[in-house]
């Protein structure tokens, strides 16, 4: 019958057009060329002006485009000079002068000098400065003890502080530190973040929107050439895809490999690389009321919670489990003789039998996801039978990650009892000074959510922030954390480590403690 | 016919206006907002009210809502906070993309949907009835992203027939064999389910219609079976397949959003997505509000076309 041919045929016609394409598709397979690396990143970029970003995601490409006038020395979370050779600081902590180096200059050929510094910081700071409308700058404020910066002659600038702030220069070290090329912002305004222009090893070519921010070698860089080409950063936001990506050799390097998929990678064709950095994922307790009002239940708490099962089997050894309000990878503030609450249920019944809170009822804060917040939902629910094991009864309460905030920044009160929360910080003053002191309580303007006061530890911290010597302001950190741990205002539980994953045709990729990625050494074969 | 596509288009106009007030009024209500999705842990209410400030958010809900409608009748869409770029460029840009999927899937769904209904009619109980109903049956109940993440698995991991992800190659590509190589999958992936839809109807109206006098007619004239079937009936039923391609194309432009997904295709899908995750208001509203006039567009053409099919409808 007509039919029968006719499908006949039809099937003939399908298959040999499915033969040609195949004999398309295979040889077109192209592995990226040697000098081009390949970075898959979790998202699309907001905008490469350092000033104008929040996002670590961000921070990754703009770290390799821009210098700072410091940088934290590899390895570590301590200063070390960059696009200025040195600094010296007054003997009350307030006055900051840099000597800049010589001879660099942006990408777009103009010079980087004094007053170009002071440009950039006027830019964010002073809400009268003609190119202040080609922000919003939502981290000035990392700035906002800048009372003047001032050109003192083409290669020396001067800031003035309004008090001694210590983290000063870390906050330089930090991407809101570092410094754009004022005529590629006059010339492109408000889409400068688009057109970027500074001093660092790569220079910006091409941003295909949702498709790859390709970035090439700074041949006149002043602190040596790239390893590589070019960078090409490949926003894939489905984590899944990205892992397919990286075992299909679609992508060079990996950030943020999911706990689940790392085994995947623990081949000879693969390098799984980890490195702790300054982060805490940590439970806010709620000290104005209800059971955590008492020092025994917010303890009970801290014994209660198995984190070695969390940091082992929920974040399968993607993070260790933390101490105290200050992560580890401050190694020059952090106290070695502080030791984790360890896992005992025995005591932690014990405790709440004194205080005379078995059976409490508790509402618990838990979020979807979001920065830093590793894989809550499922931390969430073995907290919650941890909890439940030693006589709490806890009831879950889930929000997507920008409500959840809009209910935890407000403060506790009234709505939860606990709270996840997590942070990752470039100094160990930024989290404690905004979430532990009284005066950071939620109506004062802080982070402080659930309350918590402690004179003594105001004090150290008020008193850290204005000590110019490290060694000093280390000694008062490390008190402060003693008394923290003990007081328990928070569940301490897990300090993540940053993963990533390379092709063994990377070299020299090493991760950093402040969570940057830093890819100049880096060399694709 | 030009008086019936004019009422069509007016039509249109209070079904627009009523989409903005509802994606304006969402927004202002979902919880969160832009500036606390941009300063994330570092939201203070001092930080939130500078930014606010900064972006117009500060002014009242309804002067805001004019302020967006008025711009936007001049064409401004207004500018994308989270990707600091003009709204409407990047609409522009990604539902370009978008369109290329979701037409290619459309296509796809809607030729072998056809073909797959009419071939079983004809074959009422046959063998290729009964094969065509299996698959048919199958791919309706595969959800689209699971099938997608498996052909990754198989066709891009496993063989390395086809790219992962994206549209065009990262390095080199770029031209149309390169946007085939990676089309390929999503597209397949995205028109699965409405093929089986489509086939299913197609071969319920096919069937109606082969029972109709006329065909009887027409076979007892002796016209040749491939043209009863492929030329009499088919028109015929055409009348009630239109409509279910019509809202075909619509549920595979809302499906592109998982596969978009997927497939990492840089589309309007996942631009939404992205943007209702960093509450990008102006982004969100004046995607939703395009995409919506696309729709409504769409099912304009859908209803003249069935109307010039069987005038009676335009009734």
């Amino acid at each position: 019958m007509a039919f029968a041919s006719l499908t006949r045929r039809g099937l003939g016609v399908l298959t040999a057009a499915l033969l040609a394409s195949t004999a398309l598709i295979a040889p077109a397979q192209a592995q990226t060329p040697p000098g081009v690396l390949v970075v898959g990143q979790i998202a699309e970029p907001q905008a490469l002006d350092p000033h104008a970003v929040t996002a670590v995601n961000d921070f990754r490409i703009l770290m390799n485009v821009y210098d700072g006038l410091v940088r934290y020395a590899s390895g570590t979370l301590e200063v070390e000079p960059a696009l200025a050779e040195g600094w010296e600081i007054s003997e009350d902590g307030t006055v900051y002068t840099f000597n800049l180096r010589e001879g660099v200059s942006f990408h777009d050929g103009s010079a980087f000098d004094a007053e170009a510094v002071v440009w950039n910081f006027e830019r964010m700071l002073n809400e009268d400065h003609p190119y202040h409308d080609t922000g919003p700058f939502p981290l000035s404020f990392f700035f906002s003890a800048i009372e003047t910066v001032e050109a003192v002659d083409d290669l020396t600038v001067r800031f003035t502080l309004n008090e001694p702030y210590a983290p000063f220069l870390s906050n330089l070290a930090y991407p809101t530190g570092l410094i754009v090329s004022p005529a590629a912002v006059m010339e492109h305004g408000s889409d400068f973040g688009r057109n970027p222009s500074g001093t660092g090893p790569f220079q910006f070519a091409e941003w295909r929107s949702n498709e790859r921010v390709v970035v090439t070698r700074n041949e006149n860089y002043w602190d040596g050439t790239a390893g590589t080409e070019a960078v090409i950063f490949r926003p894939i936001t489905d984590a899944n895809t990205r892992v397919a990506e990286m075992l299909s050799g679609g992508i060079d390097v990996m950030v943020e490999v999911p706990p689940v998929a790392i085994s995947q990678f623990q081949t000879d064709m693969h390098t799984v690389h980890e490195q702790a950095g300054p982060h805490l994922w940590f439970l806010i307790l709620n000290m104005k009321e209800g059971p955590f009002t008492d020092q025994r239940v917010r303890q009970a708490a801290n014994y209660a919670i198995n984190k070695e099962a969390l940091v082992n089997d929920v974040l399968e050894g993607t993070a260790t489990v933390a101490a105290g309000p200050i992560p580890p990878a401050f190694a020059w503030a952090y106290n070695e003789d502080l030791h984790p609450y360890p896992y005992d249920p025995d005591r932690a019944r014990e405790l709440l039998a004194e205080a005379e809170a078995e059976g409490s009822s508790l509402t618990f804060y838990v979020t979807e996801g979001g920065s830093g917040m590793l894989d809550p939902i499922p931390m969430g629910t073995a907290i919650q039978a941890d909890l439940a094991a030693v006589g709490f009864d806890v009831t879950i309460e889930t929000y997507e990650w920008n409500t959840f905030l809009g209910r935890v920044n407000p403060g506790l009160e009234g709505r939860a009892d606990a709270a996840q929360m997590a942070w990752m910080t470039n100094d160990p003053d930024t989290l404690p000074f905004l979430a532990l002191r009284t005066d950071a309580w939620p109506d004062a303007g802080g982070f402080n959510s659930g309350y918590y006061s402690n004179p003594e530890v105001d004090a150290l911290l008020e008193a850290a922030r204005v000590e110019t010597d490290q060694d000093e302001r280390a000694r008062l950190y490390r008190e402060m954390q003693v008394i923290v741990q003990e007081d328990a205002p928070w569940v301490f539980v897990a300090n993540w480590m940053q993963n990533a994953v390379t092709s063994d045709s990377v070299e020299n990729f090493q991760l950093e403690p402040s969570f940057f990625l830093l890819l100049k050494d880096v060399v694709k074969n | 016919m030009g008086g019936y596509i004019l009422k069509r288009l007016l039509s249109a106009i209070p079904v627009l206006l009523g989409i903005t007030v509802i994606v304006f009024l969402i927004m202002a209500m979902i919880p969160g907002d832009p500036a606390t999705a941009i300063l994330g842990s570092y939201a203070t209410p001092e930080n939130v009210a500078r930014l606010n400030r900064f972006l117009g958010l500060d002014e009242p809900l309804w002067r805001q809502y004019f302020i967006w409608l008025g711009n936007m009748l001049q064409g401004d869409f207004g500018r994308s906070f989270a990707l600091n770029r003009p709204v409407l460029d990047e609409i522009l840009d990604r539902f370009s993309a978008t369109l290329i999927l979701a037409g290619t899937a459309f296509v796809l769904c809607a030729v072998l949907g056809i073909i797959a209904g009419t071939v079983s009619a004809a074959r009422q109980y046959g063998f290729a009835d009964k094969a065509i109903t299996f698959v048919v049956i199958l791919g309706i109940s595969v959800p689209s992203f699971f099938l997608g993440m498996m052909m990754i698995l198989l066709f891009a991991v496993q063989l390395r027939w086809f790219p992962v992800s994206g549209m065009y190659s990262i390095w080199g590509g770029g031209d149309l064999p390169d946007l085939i190589r990676h089309l390929t999958m999503p597209a397949i992936a995205l028109s699965v389910v409405a093929t089986g839809v489509v086939a299913r109807l197609s071969r319920g109206a096919m069937l109606e219609v082969l029972r109709q006098d006329f065909i009887r007619t027409a076979r007892a004239k002796g016209v040749h079976e491939r043209r009863v079937i492929w030329g009499h009936a088919l028109r015929a039923a055409m009348v009630s397949i239109i409509p279910v391609l019509g809202i075909q194309a619509g549920f595979v432009l809302s499906g592109a959003v998982y596969i978009e997904m997927v497939f990492q295709w840089p589309g309007v899908g996942r631009m939404l997505v992205d943007a209702i995750l960093k509450r990008d208001i102006l982004l969100v509203q004046g995607g939703v509000v395009f995409i919506a006039a696309c729709y409504v567009g769409f099912n304009i053409v859908v209803d003249v076309a069935q109307a010039w099919l069987d005038p009676r409808i335009k009734t």
